[in-house]
């Protein structure tokens, strides 16, 4: 039997309220034993001293691009980012070319990550048929090959019908239902925030109505339908405050943010002012929902220290040269975001909230632990999965180093503080940063 | 074309660029200095001598290549840099997007680095795209001219606007200026702000709030704070805004109406034509609030009888067809000024 012992980290895990030197003992894949002495004749130790000891983290929003879109990413290269960012468990988005919306593609999927895949991916099947928006997928096939979510995202549900039927059905199902909150007629031709940044450059805004709109909308068909609905990607205060609300009425709602989210804003396109006319159009700062103000990343922030949103999702979203090498207006939205988001998560949040929102508030946001026990814990039988964190160190982001195919950032030459040190899946070393 | 009848070679028409002048591309007149400002001001006004010469040539750029391309039509903005670098001895070759690798579907940076490749020194671009001259800045040698992206900037309108208020009121400091009719999608606009309020010149804006660019319109948290926007330079320009075009008329010395775009209609943003006409147009009338003698102006095109009366267009009052005169002049100014620094 293969074991790997972890000793003399600070171990964190959230789910227990458990922060202490303790050490910690990996056998056959999951986790055998934490606590003083645990794994002293292991057939391999790593020496944890000074690092921190958490769960592997959980991205429930990633988007991996395979199949159809490889020169993007494909599971292989996107499993890898993740591994270097320290997740052990990412949910594959279905906006890929074909969508995911049959049983045929969630296998694919599975297939894929199994032979290619360097971390667990855990599917997430469209809402629709399509992606288009019309009529519903077969959802409970699609849960029954292993979809742990629906969504359609990159688009909302527009049509408020189809989103209550979606609702109902997945009901039944206990699927969780994601949706991308944006009233795309109110958003229309929108590429940045709507607000003095898009005014100075000239851009067409996305206001922040647009999503908060959705986000009331979705709220009071799960509150009418008794359905959870997970709301992908808040970036405005006004839907912190949404669902604040909704919450303390017992809706059956959940929530993420973004690193992105949490700490960048609107000016980020401007840049630092050295590009020429002091303008930078960047590009890689443009993404959707687009970074809002100060004021909104620290409702966010303020939102998931209060349990208003309950973790942090990368919503990864790697592009190729060619997608952001152009005018603003006809660059592609998103950011490669796995292997910085422990950085922003800590730029935002103290490390024991960064933990919890990285680890156990996901897996129990979309109830990823009734499927897979113990996942985002260190409790004894869960998978061995687990991430070893430098919190106090500093590192330059540089994308020609991501593992990622995306190298697009907001953030090439920004010093983060907080590193994966090593990422440990399935019993197995799978990232060494050391 | 002989030496002889470019003028005499003795008495150079301008002078060196004066040091205040260190730009190598136009983009935005957003962070000019007013002394800047100045610098194209002579420039143009050595340049309006020599267009009205008998020849109206000089070798200033007598082997510099400049390049027009433009991804949306044009009439005044087109013509007028051609005819400026033609008559500054510049070879001047004009691309249009419609026609050429574009539509085969090249994109912007690869188009550009083709026309830096067969030799433009000087490229002066019109896009539909805010902040793609930017974006050409950064990844090329050539020289860039902003000839207007999007509802971003148009640097080289607001530098004839500026010379042409200048030519009737002198110096603009503490003048009022109002710009009445479609902030949100005016680059006109955005550009003239700039430039009016460096020399000193008091901006009011007036038009529907539909109309008016969010950041300017709501007092809420898309306001900069300071401590949001640590770079002063970047922040809104301090201008005020009004939605009532009869009070922002009063006292006002010059009056710029902007062209309505008919599709702003079908946007849901207005109710019809001749509801904004009721309340925006500029007419003999309301100018009567403003002070006896303002000046009237239009960047064109006009749509008379929508934005602007026909009396009024064509009225005393009006320096519509100065300001197009001037736009030669202008634009050889600042294709001089950034073209002598380009490598030879």
């Amino acid at each position: 039997m293969t074991t790997l012992a972890i000793r003399g980290g600070r171990v964190i895990d959230p789910a227990k309220s458990v922060d202490t030197i303790a050490d910690l003992l990996i056998a056959d894949g999951h986790i055998a034993e934490v606590g003083p002495y645990a794994g002293k004749d292991a057939s391999e130790t790593i020496n944890a001293s000074g690092l921190v000891v958490c769960p592997g983290f959980v991205d429930i929003h990633a988007h991996l691009r395979e199949p159809g879109l490889e020169h993007k990413e494909t599971i292989a290269s996107g499993t890898r980012a993740a591994a270097r960012g320290g997740f052990t468990t990412v949910c594959a988005m279905p906006n890929t070319e074909p969508p995911i919306d049959s049983a045929g593609m969630i296998e694919f999927v599975l297939r894929t990550a199994q032979t290619q895949g360097a971390v667990r991916v855990l599917p997430i099947a469209c809402i629709t048929r399509g992606r288009v928006g019309k009529e519903l997928a077969d959802l409970a096939e699609l849960a029954q090959v292993g979809a742990v979510a629906f969504t359609d995202d990159g688009a909302p549900v527009a049509d408020a019908h189809l989103m209550r039927s979606a609702l109902e059905y997945a009901g039944m199902l206990g699927v969780p239902v994601i949706d991308h909150c944006e009233d795309a007629v109110l958003s229309a031709g929108g590429v940045m925030h709507e607000g003095w940044v898009s005014t100075r450059l000239g851009l067409r805004g996305n206001p922040a109505a647009a999503e908060e709109t959705i986000v009331a909308r979705d709220i009071a068909l799960a509150e009418a339908t008794g359905s959870h609905v997970h709301i992908a990607h808040v970036s405005t205060a006004g839907s912190v405050d949404i669902i604040r609300q909704a919450k303390s009425r017992a809706v059956r709602v959940t929530a993420e943010v973004t690193p992105h989210h949490l700490t960048l804003t609107h000016e980020a396109i401007i840049g630092a002012g050295e590009a020429p006319g002091g303008l930078a159009y960047d590009t890689n700062a443009k993404v959707n929902p687009p970074l809002r103000t100060q004021f909104d990343a620290e409702a966010c922030a303020e939102g998931l220290r209060d349990g208003t949103i309950d973790c942090i999702a990368t919503d990864h979203a790697p592009h190729a040269i060619q997608d952001k090498l152009c005018e603003f207006d006809t660059a592609a939205f998103g950011i490669s975001g796995l292997e910085t988001a422990l950085g922003l998560a800590l730029t935002a949040l103290s490390l024991q909230e960064a933990v919890r929102a990285l680890t156990i508030g996901p897996v129990r946001a979309l109830g990823l632990d009734a499927r897979i026990e113990g996942l985002g814990t260190l409790s004894a039988g869960a998978p061995g999965d687990v991430v070893l964190v430098e919190p106090e160190a500093e590192w330059t982001v540089e994308p020609e180093t991501f593992a990622s195919k995306g190298k697009n950032t907001p953030l090439a030459g920004r010093t983060l503080h907080g590193g994966v040190a090593a990422t440990i899946y399935d019993g197995r070393i799978v990232f060494d940063g050391r | 074309m002989t030496q002889e009848k470019l003028g005499p070679p003795t008495a150079p028409a301008v002078a060196e660029p004066p040091r205040a002048w260190t730009r190598s591309h136009l983009l935005d007149v957003d962070d000019f200095a007013p002394a800047e400002l100045e610098v194209v001001m002579q420039t143009t006004d050595a340049m309006k001598e020599v267009l009205g010469r008998d020849v109206p040539r000089v070798p200033a750029l007598r082997g510099k290549t400049i390049v027009t391309l433009f991804y949306e039509a044009s009439t005044r903005t087109r013509a007028s840099f051609e005819l400026a670098g033609k008559a500054l001895g510049a070879d001047v070759i004009n691309i249009s997007a419609g026609g050429s690798s574009v539509e085969k579907g090249e994109s912007l940076i690869d188009t550009v680095r083709t026309l830096q490749a067969v030799g433009a020194d000087v490229l002066v671009m019109r896009h539909w795209a805010a902040g793609a001259p930017y974006l050409v800045a950064r990844h090329l040698q050539a020289a860039v001219i902003n000839a207007g992206d999007g509802a971003h900037a148009h640097p080289t309108q607001a530098l004839l606007d500026l010379y042409t208020i200048r030519n009737h009121l002198g110096d603009v400091r503490g003048r009022r200026v109002v710009i009445v009719g479609d902030i949100e999608h005016s680059r006109v606009a955005r550009s003239n702000i700039w430039s009016l309020l460096a020399m000193g010149a008091e901006v009011i804006v007036c038009g529907p709030p539909t109309l008016l660019p969010a950041g300017l319109r709501s007092q809420k948290a898309s306001r900069p704070t300071v401590e949001e926007n640590g770079r002063e330079a970047m922040a809104l320009p301090p201008v005020q805004v009004e939605t009532n075009l009869e009070r922002a008329l009063e006292g006002a010395e010059v009056v710029m109406t902007l062209r309505l775009q008919k599709e702003r209609m079908q946007g849901g943003l207005l109710p019809s034509l001749r509801e904004y006409a009721t309340l925006y147009q500029l007419n003999e009338e309301r100018m009567s609030r403003a002070q006896t003698g303002a000046l009237v102006m239009h960047p064109g095109p006009m749509n008379e009888g929508i934005e602007i009366s026909p009396g009024l267009a064509s009225s005393l009052q009006s320096v519509i067809e100065e300001q197009v005169t001037n736009g030669v002049a202008v634009r050889m100014a600042v294709l001089y000024l950034i073209a002598r620094g380009t490598k030879q």
